[in-house]
Order: structure tokens, then C-alpha cells, then sequence
């Protein structure tokens, strides 16, 4: 099945499977379409097995760092001596992403078996899926899935009848883009302001509730099941490209594009592919301007750049930006790209914690910066300014919101420049020089 | 304004048992302040200094600590609103196809005049919202719980009528 | 004590070995380096969010934070390299972006972080285009002591730790997010803690501020002088800042072993008496009815007569406030009779403890000395001193107040000799009144609950005549022929320590700045 559009035959649907069909979201229907076989195996497995397995298969993180999974796993300590958890990132709210949303609604199941086999893997008794507040139709879609999980014997004390306690509960963020951070993400379940911590202790060590914990996001989950009932091999062989980056990946297409949606694809798909064929290419007239492949946080791409682009981890730094979350932002030629830059600024500047420094003042004046010249008043030394205000905010916080702000700001004044000197030029300082 | 009545507990009967139940979830009792202020929310359609207190109290907190959390999170609200909360992304993927315009729809058809505001019959607050997390259906509105995909200016005074 | 494993490491070309564990910030002061910082404070967990401790490690391909990053062995810092530079010199460009350049109407001026780190490192010029405003708003009253001015804040969260972590009481908060964050509180509480004056010494910046010290003195104008507080037996070190020969304010002084960086707002208010204007400043003899002034000789004399022509019984009444030196003297100088001593101690029910910090606590006994006073045999059985003021030949008040029917005992006393800073009801009945110096006025030792022994320094100057009381005992101790004189205050400690054995391993230099603890607990044991 394709959601919202039909599948395309370049597409390869793993995940996206069962995406736009109701069945699916109960858990007979999931059981019907060989739901819970991984489960029920994974439990049957040495735990060790189950982690060097995903290890094995190359599973990388979709929320955006692409850490690999198993080998996350694999910090946790072997020994429980205190409670262990696993955090789900259902925080999805990177600009540009959504394709954690469609595995909710449609397959709910595969995340919470997924997230079964996980916190089996590590050891963890209790799972938190951390919902974005906004995201009302998937927590009460994922809500019922867990009910029914419980009552099919699924979760609980006993899970599946292993004697395994594997409990689930959902925590609802409440509007904060940075508890998708996973430092963050775990001071809001602790009923905190999400604010990162600083690492280490990375969360392996000490994490949720000063606890060893285990924080992945919603598509890595979902592709675990899949991974233990066909092995790592055949996980692996989905590979068009670099053999570090393995699987299929859920690549959300928006923006002004034909047809926007969620495409699975196998890493190394080129992003040329996926915008012109699968997505249908630009509308009416319209020819390709730039495209951000990861969700807003990456850097921008310009049209000969996203057209040779790859789309897998290494394909994308090579590119010289980043593969994230997946979240494909296309605009075409009608695009103001100033303006699309600000509002990226804006939304940093809006959704930073205050923590840091460089990030709560930094994230702020480049959106001042960007206001002013949109409103006439720019200078050209401001964009030297754009860009050395970047240089300062990048690798220098706490987490990476400050960078993503200015990965954006970074590339677009590289390259767009023209567009950001046209404003400069219609400015009014620029107009009392010529004079 | 608010002090006008004797302030009525949130957290009792039903409402304090569903609290009891939520907080053995967690370890401790201050996880539970994130599904706490929701009940909150969800009752009373705001957040006031006293629920604040409330809350505190129930979940052995201060009231400025909780406060602060209430204030890091921007769907909680510190302020009544109207009858109808409405929510529609602005981001840049939704901005490039047109989300200014269906801001601009929603504002005129509920009366709001500005975003944050009100409309005078008390029935609508309209604002402007980061990321709604559904880019690939632009616009995204939320209006109170109901996520509502794919608004375009044309279509805002249809989706209006449920909620008057 | 365990033996810790040690790393060596090199801070800008200083080889430094520090425990394993340490933070790179930590070890730098080692090698003689303030890595510059704001969050960071050593007695509060560590938030890592000012960014300005910012140092190039090798090896490392991003710049660290001095205050989280734990030291390696082998390991190089550079703090004075370009990129770190670079990096603090933009954080202050951010942090002033939205700070006003108010400094010269703001308190803090002088002694503020921002203000010597900008001087230090920070650009000549910022880059904000004026016409950008900045973030306003209000000040705030955050509680009886404490203001807030929002505009300076820096959001380190300093305050918002202690109040969490070492207060436990979160009466604070940050508030909002990105650049609009500011410190809130409740608008029904009140930043009233017992300790919560520590907030104002920890802000790096002008924005929480004592209202008491407002607009009172500029940093560089005030005399700093290390003393103990005088508000209860806890023997918090102080630092009393004076200006024109007045106390303005009281800050906590660094001990470890006693208050850390801290004191409370009861010992940090209660300063006004050692500015009192009404002070006796010249010896007084009584004439008939009056008391006339006079110079120190005929005093002395007139106090050596009383002593030298009376016998047997005597009654001492002393301050829990005075100098461990001047209650040893006193006992010294009636050392012929048969003594009944005392002092009076008030105490107020419920100690305020400080949770974050083991052993400290406004004490219940609100008098520096009661120890010490104990320790040289005087006990608090004060009505059985009163008792015995009939029957004694000579009295004795230190400095020590008596007021009302407590008064009206003495005035039934004869040789009443009263040494003291104001004069009060005891007054009336005194055949000789020896004006003395107060506890800023005077070098001296308390000694706090803990039987440790701390030095104070004279801060200001005694007002007229009056003289330190150990000076004044001592002179007494001259005239009678049983001594000599006493020119400076480690010369009556060391007579202390000789005669004491509590004290006998004790000198001055050893106390230094931290004090030192008495060999032996019990009470009063003159070997002598």
C-alpha cells in the first residue's frame, strides 16, 4: 500500500507495508499479516543474539544522528543491577519529517513490537513512546494498540507468556521541538522543562531517572521486527550504495513538490529519483530551486547538488549535508529563499530552551538579522555577519538544535546568495549610497 | 481577575484516581507532572497560577518549579483561551505552499482580527504554531484535539461551522 | 585518607597533576589559570550551559567546556589559543546582545563577571545593530532582600540550582524559552528562604541584588576585612566590607569546613550595631551620682585600687560575643577571688539548616562565642550570678548587656567595674566604665559549636577611646603588676594558650584564615 498516493514500483515497502490499510491498526489485523512472529521469536532468543544481529544488519538511527542501533544497544550494561529502560521517540517534530506519524497511525503494532523486542534485548521493564502533544490521532490510534497489546497478553508481567515483564506506557510531550533530543526527551518523561544534559554520562550509563536507558526512534523501532524474522543478511542487502548504510529508509517528500507523501526507498536511492519520478516531479512550470533532504537541521542543497545527491548517510555528507530524519523539503523557483530561511531561523529561535548561550541569542539575532533585510534594511557586511555568527554557533552547545539553525542559514547565504543581495540591494541603506 | 471565585481542585474523585494510576507509571511522582497539567488542561482549558499550586501540591512540587515547566512548553496554555483552540503550522514546508493564506482565512472567518486573540464571541483563539509534524499534508490545522490535514484558505469556513 | 590516583596534564604549557575525576576548569586553577566561566560554580551541580569556560583540547576536533570535561592524562589545554579565544569572545558578544550597559548605576559594577571577562577577552565593539531592541522587562521584587533585574540576567540559573539543589527549596525558576527565558517565580511565594541571600553573592551579574546593599557603595570603593559572623554559634567566615568607617555589607568567606561559600540573610542583615553611633568613648570614674570622663591611666588606676583593696568574692558577667582573648583576661584579672561567672545566651527555638550542606544551620545559641565562654568556665547559670552580686566584693561586666531588674541587681553591687560599647542600664551602677572596641573593631578568636577557633580582623576603627577589651584587660593586668603590656592580639592569645590547655597547640599563625580546632572539649582547665 502507498499513503497518501499509490505505491510506486521503485519504492520498496517495508515498513510502509500495510501504510493506508485500516486493517492493519488492530491487532488481529496485525496478527493476520504475521504481526508479533518476531516478537515471540526475539523472546525466545539470547539477548546478546538479538543485539548482534541488529548489529550485524547495519540498522543505523532514523531520528536523524544515524548511530548504529545494535551498537547503542550494546552499551547498556549486561548485568541488570538497576532498573534499565527504553525511551521511543515518537517526538517527531523536525520541519520536514512525518513519517513516524504514518507508522502510528497505520501500523501501530510494528512499533510496539519493535519496542517489545528492544527493551527484551536490554533488559528494560518499562518502555516509554514519547508522543508529541500535537500528534492527537497517533497517540489515540497507538493508545488503543497498547490496550489491545495488553489484553492479547502481549505486554505485562508475563509478556507472551515468557514471564518477561514488558511494560509500555505513553508519555504526550507537550509542544517542545527539542524533546526529540534524546537528553531532553528523557528531562520531559522525568517531568522536567526538556532541556538537553550535557554527555557524558550518556544514558547507557545514566539515563531516565539516573537509570540506564535506551532512547530510539519510532522507524529504527518499527524496522527491528523485520530485521529479526528475515535476519541481518537480507536487512542488509538493501543497499544501492555505500554498504554502511543498510535498510530501506521512509523518506517524507513535502513542500512544492507534485506529489508530497512518505516514500520508502533502499539507502542510496538517488534524491534526483525520488523528487522527479516517484514524487512526480515539480509542478506546473515549475522548475527545482533547492531541496533540504533531512529535515530542516541540514544543510540546504541547491538544484545540481540535490540532483546528484544520494540518498543514504554517506551519499548525503558527501553532498555536504546530511541525511537526518529524512524529511525531504523541496522548493522550486517560486521560492523565496530569504524568507523560507527565516522562517527556518525563527522556528530554532522559538523552540531553543535557553540553556546555551550561542543558542538562545545566537538563534534570535539571526532571525533579527534576517527580518531586518527582509524588510529593506540589510547590509552586505550582515551576511559576513550570517555567517561568522554560524561559525560560532556550530559545535559549540549543548545539543545540536544552535547548528541546525545555522546549517540552513550557512548554506543558503552561500547558495543563494544573489537572492540575499537582491533584498540588500533594494535596501534602503544601499539606496542612500548609490545616491 | 482570576482570584474572583474560591479556586476548585481539579484533582478529586475520578479526576485524583486517574492521577494516582498515571503517577505509578513512574518511579516518582514528579514524572507524572507532564499528564497532570494535561488533566489540567483538559478541565479547566487553561493553566492558572492556582492549578499551578494545585498540581504542586498533589505531586509534591513547588509551584514555581511547576511553573517553569509549564511555561518551557508552549501547548500549555498560562492564559484562558477561547471555546476553540486553533493551531495552524507556519513552518517553512507549509509556508511554501501557502500557509500564510489559510492563517489568514482562519482569522477572518472566526472574527479572531489577530493572532493569540480571541474572537469576541469567546469562541475561537487562533494562533500560528511551529511544525505541526504532517509537512507532507500542508496545511496541517489542529483545532482543539481534531488534526485536521490538507487545509487550503477555501476549505477554512466549511471546517469552521463544526466548531460554532 | 584514601590515596587518589593522580593525571597529569598540561594547561597552557603549566604541567599540573590532579586526581583522576577532576574537571579541566578545576585543574587549571591548579596551574594558576581562571578558565572564565559563569554557570559554574563549585558548590552547585554542574549545568554546562554558559558556554564560556570553552578551552582547545588536543585531540579533540571541538573546543570542550572547562567545567564538564574530566581531565585525561597526557592530555594538553590550550586556553589561550585563537579558537578558544574566539569562541569565549563570541559568547560575551551573545550574552551582550540583550544585557544593558547600565553598569554605572548597577551595583554590581566592579565586581561583576561579565564586566572583567568583556574588559578581559570580549570585543571592543558589538555587531547588534542598535536599532534592534533589546529584551525589557521589569524589575522584579523577588523577596525581602532579594531583587531581580531581568534585563542583566545571563540565565547561568546559578540561583535556580542553589535554590534546588543546596536550599532544596524551589522557589525559583526559569521561565519561557529561546531568548525570552527569564528567572520567575510564583506570584504567591516569595524568594524568603532563610539562606536565600546567597543567590545575590552567586549571580555572576547585576540581576539579583540585595536591597539592602543598594546603591550603598561601589565595589572598588568598599575595604574588605576577614571576620566571623557574630549571629549565632555557627562561626560562618565572613568577609565585612566597610566604607567611610561603617559596615556596609556582609559576604560569605570561603570555608570548607565550616559555611563553604555561604552564610544566611539572619547573619548577613544583623550588621547595623557595629555601625552604632551612641557608643562610649571615653573611660568613665564615678564622682557621687556622675560619671565623669577621664583618660585611660587614672581608669586603669582606679580599676587596679578597686582590685588590689577588695578580696573573696567577685562575680564576672561577660558576652557570649566577646573575644575568646578578653573572656581569658577577665578571668585572669579576678584571678585572686573567688569567682562566680557567667554569660547569657539567647537562644531562639529551630535551627535553619542549609540542606545542601551538611553541618550548617542558623543556629538555636545566636552568639559567636558560647563556646569559647564555656571552654574558660563560664556557664549560662546567669540568675546565680545575679544572685551572688550581694555578696561580692568586685563585678565584672564584659560587654555584656543588663537590662531592666537585671540592672536594678547591679545597682545594689559595689566595685562594679563595666567594660562595653554602649552604654546601657548596667551604666548607672558602675564605679568604672572602660569603653571597648566591638567585633569589627578588634582583632580576636570565637570559637564556634564545632570547638573550632577563628580568627577575626579589625575592619574599622574604634570609635574615640575605646580599645579592644583584651587590650584594656591586659592594661589592667599591667597596673596590677601581673604582666605586660599586650600591644597586639596574638600576644593575649598566646598567654590563652600557654595557661589553657584547650588551647596549648594553638597560635595565631596557625589559625591563619580557617581557624583550627581545640585539642581538648571539656570546660575550663587552667594548667597553670
Amino acid at each position: 500500500m502507498g499513503y497518501p498516493h499509490q505505491p510506486h514500483p521503485r519504492e520498496t515497502p517495508v515498513l510502509s507495508k500495510y501504510f493506508g490499510d485500516a486493517g492493519a491498526k488492530t491487532y488481529e489485523g496485525w496478527v493476520q499479516r504475521g504481526g508479533y512472529k518476531a516478537l515471540e521469536k526475539a523472546l525466545s532468543m539470547d539477548r546478546q543474539k538479538i543485539i548482534e544481529e541488529v548489529k550485524e544488519s547495519g540498522l543505523r538511527g532514523r531520528g536523524g544522528a544515524g548511530f548504529p542501533a545494535g551498537l547503542k544497544w550494546s552499551f547498556m550494561p549486561k548485568e541488570k543491577a538497576r532498573p534499565h529502560y527504553l525511551c521511543c521517540n515518537a517526538d517527531e517534530s523536525e520541519p520536514g519529517t512525518f513519517k513516524d506519524r504514518e507508522i502510528m497511525r497505520w501500523t501501530p503494532h510494528a512499533m510496539i513490537e519493535g519496542c517489545a523486542i528492544t527493551a527484551h534485548a536490554i533488559q528494560a521493564e518499562i518502555t516509554y513512546i514519547y508522543i508529541r502533544g500535537e500528534f492527537t490521532e497517533p497517540i489515540a490510534i497507538v493508545e488503543q494498540a497498547l490496550a489491545e497489546a495488553y489484553d492479547n497478553g502481549v505486554l505485562g508481567a508475563n509478556a507472551m507468556g515468557t514471564g518477561n515483564r514488558i511494560d509500555m506506557y505513553i508519555h504526550r510531550g507537550a509542544g517542545a521541538y527539542i524533546c526529540g533530543e534524546e537528553t531532553a526527551l528523557m528531562s520531559s518523561i522525568e517531568g522536567r522543562r526538556g532541556n538537553p544534559r550535557i554527555k557524558p554520562p550518556f544514558p547507557a550509563a545514566r539515563g531516565l531517572f539516573g537509570m540506564p536507558t535506551t532512547i530510539n526512534n519510532v522507524e529504527t523501532l518499527a524496522a527491528v521486527p523485520h530485521i529479526i524474522n528475515e535476519g541481518a543478511s537480507w536487512y542488509k542487502s538493501f543497499c544501492l550504495s555505500n554498504p554502511k548504510s543498510t535498510g530501506t529508509k521512509l523518506l517524507s517528500v513535502c513542500g512544492q513538490v507534485r506529489k508530497p507523501g512518505n516514500y520508502e526507498v533502499v539507502m542510496g536511492f538517488p534524491l534526483k529519483d525520488l523528487l522527479y519520478d516517484l514524487c512526480g516531479g515539480m509542478r506546473e512550470g515549475r522548475t527545482l530551486k533547492a531541496c533540504i533532504p533531512g529535515g530542516s537541521s541540514v544543510p540546504i542543497l541547491n538544484r545540481e547538488e540535490s540532483e546528484a545527491c544520494l540518498l543514504d548517510y554517506e551519499g548525503c555528507v558527501e553532498s555536504g549535508t546530511m541525511l537526518g530524519s529524512g524529511g525531504v523539503i523541496v522548493f522550486d523557483d517560486s521560492a523565496d529563499m530569504v524568507y523560507q530561511i527565516m522562517r527556518l531561523a525563527h522556528f530554532y529561535a522559538h523552540e531553543s530552551c535557553a540553556q546555551c548561550t550561542q543558542c538562545r541569542e545566537g538563534t534570535a539575532w539571526m532571525t533579527r538579522i534576517l527580518r531586518r533585510m527582509l524588510a529593506g534594511d540589510g547590509e552586505m557586511k550582515d551576511l559576513d555577519l550570517l555567517l561568522d555568527l554560524s561559525e560560532h554557533m556550530t559545535g559549540r552547545t549543548i545539543c545540536p538544535l544552535c547548528d541546525s539553525c545555522a546549517a540552513p542559514v550557512v548554506s543558503g547565504v552561500n547558495k543563494f546568495r544573489d537572492e540575499f543581495e537582491a533584498y540588500i540591494g533594494r535596501s534602503k541603506s544601499a539606496a542612500v549610497m548609490a545616491v | 481577575m482570576q482570584q474572583a471565585t474560591e479556586y476548585e481542585p481539579v484533582f478529586t474523585g475520578g479526576q485524583r484516581e486517574k492521577l494516582d494510576r498515571i503517577i505509578e507509571r513512574y518511579p516518582n511522582k514528579q514524572a507524572a507532572l507532564l499528564p497532570a497539567l494535561w488533566m489540567v488542561q483538559y478541565a479547566r482549558g487553561w493553566i492558572s497560577q492556582d492549578a499551578m499550586t494545585e498540581v504542586a501540591d498533589v505531586l509534591d512540587l513547588t509551584a514555581a518549579y511547576v511553573e517553569g515547566v509549564v511555561t518551557f512548553y508552549t501547548m500549555f496554555h498560562e492564559h484562558p483561551v477561547g471555546r476553540h483552540f486553533v493551531q495552524i503550522c507556519t513552518t517553512s514546508p507549509c509556508n511554501v505552499c501557502g500557509a500564510e493564506d489559510v492563517v489568514a482565512a482562519f482569522l477572518k472567518h472566526t472574527g479572531c482580527g489577530e493572532l493569540g486573540a480571541t474572537s469576541p464571541d469567546g469562541k475561537f483563539t487562533v494562533i500560528e504554531t511551529e511544525c505541526l509534524g504532517a509537512c507532507g499534508f500542508a496545511t496541517p490545522v489542529l483545532i482543539d484535539d481534531d488534526f485536521i490535514e490538507s487545509v487550503t484558505p477555501e476549505k477554512v469556513a466549511g471546517l469552521l461551522e463544526k466548531y460554532r | 585518607m584514601r590515596e587518589q590516583e593522580l593525571v597529569t596534564l598540561t594547561i597552557e604549557g603549566t604541567s599540573v597533576s590532579v586526581p583522576k575525576g577532576t574537571t579541566i576548569l578545576e585543574a587549571a586553577k591548579q596551574a594558576g589559570i581562571v578558565i572564565p566561566h559563569y554557570c559554574y560554580h563549585p558548590s552547585l551541580p554542574v549545568a554546562g550551559v554558559c558556554r564560556m569556560c570553552l578551552v582547545e583540547v588536543e585531540g579533540m576536533p571541538n573546543l570542550q567546556i572547562g567545567c564538564a570535561t574530566t581531565v585525561a592524562d597526557g592530555q594538553t589545554v590550550r586556553v589561550y589559543s585563537d579558537q578558544a579565544l574566539k569562541a569565549r569572545e563570541s559568547v560575551l558578544e551573545f550574552l551582550l546582545i540583550n544585557h544593558p550597559l547600565d553598569c554605572p548605576i548597577c551595583d554590581q559594577a566592579g565586581e561583576c563577571e561579565l564586566q572583567n571577562y568583556v574588559f578581559r577577552e570580549g570585543r571592543a565593539r558589538t555587531r547588534y545593530t542598535p536599532t534592534y531592541s533589546k529584551r525589557f522587562d521589569p524589575v522584579e521584587d523577588f523577596g525581602p532582600d532579594i531583587l531581580y533585574v531581568p534585563n542583566r540576567c545571563i540565565l547561568c540559573t546559578r540561583c535556580v540550582r542553589f535554590m534546588e539543589h543546596v536550599a532544596d527549596e524551589e522557589l525559583i525558576n526559569v521561565s519561557e524559552r529561546g531568548d525570552r527565558a527569564f528567572i520567575g517565580i510564583h506570584p504567591d511565594r516569595q524568594l524568603d528562604h532563610a539562606w536565600a541571600g546567597n543567590v545575590v553573592d552567586l549571580c555572576p551579574v547585576g540581576s539579583l541584588l540585595s536591597k539592602d546593599f543598594l546603591h550603598k557603595a561601589r565595589a572598588w570603593e568598599v575595604d574588605k576585612t576577614a571576620s566571623i559572623c557574630t549571629g549565632c554559634s555557627q562561626g560562618c567566615n565572613v568577609t565585612v566590607e566597610t566604607r567611610s568607617n561603617a559596615v556596609v555589607r556582609l559576604r560569605p568567606r570561603v570555608n570548607l569546613e565550616v559555611n563553604r561559600y555561604f552564610m544566611c540573610d539572619h547573619g548577613r542583615l544583623r550588621y547595623r550595631w557595629l555601625n552604632r553611633g551612641d557608643r562610649i568613648e571615653a573611660p568613665l570614674l564615678r564622682d557621687g551620682q556622675d560619671l565623669t570622663a577621664t583618660d585611660w591611666d587614672r581608669a586603669l588606676a582606679r580599676v587596679a585600687q578597686i582590685i588590689s583593696g577588695s578580696g573573696g568574692k567577685a562575680v564576672a558577667l561577660v558576652s557570649a560575643g566577646a573575644s575568646t582573648e578578653a573572656l581569658f583576661l577577665a578571668k585572669e584579672v579576678l584571678s585572686g577571688f573567688d569567682v562566680t561567672g557567667a554569660c547569657k545566651v539567647e537562644r531562639v527555638e529551630g535551627e535553619q539548616p542549609l540542606p545542601g550542606v551538611e553541618g550548617l544551620a542558623l543556629r538555636d545559641e545566636r552568639a559567636p562565642n558560647a563556646t569559647g565562654a564555656r571552654l574558660l568556665g563560664f556557664g549560662e547559670d546567669f540568675d546565680g550570678a545575679l544572685a551572688a552580686l550581694n555578696e561580692a566584693s568586685v563585678v565584672l561586666v564584659l560587654d555584656q548587656a543588663l537590662e531592666g531588674p537585671e540592672a536594678e541587681n547591679l545597682s545594689s553591687a559595689q566595685n562594679v567595674i563595666y567594660l562595653g560599647t554602649v552604654a546601657g542600664d548596667a551604666v548607672r551602677a558602675a564605679d568604672v566604665v572602660l569603653p571597648v572596641a566591638n567585633a569589627v573593631e578588634e582583632d580576636g578568636t570565637f570559637v564556634n559549636r564545632d570547638y573550632r577557633v577563628q580568627r577575626y580582623f579589625q575592619a574599622k576603627a574604634a570609635p574615640g577611646m575605646a580599645r579592644p577589651a583584651w587590650w584594656v584587660l591586659g592594661e589592667c593586668l599591667v597596673e596590677l603588676d601581673r604582666g605586660e603590656s599586650l600591644t597586639q592580639a596574638a600576644d593575649a592569645f598566646a598567654l590563652l594558650a600557654r595557661d589553657v590547655r584547650a588551647f596549648s597547640d594553638l597560635t595565631y599563625d596557625r589559625l591563619g584564615y580557617g581557624g583550627a580546632r581545640v585539642a581538648q572539649q571539656s570546660p575550663a582547665e587552667v594548667s597553670a
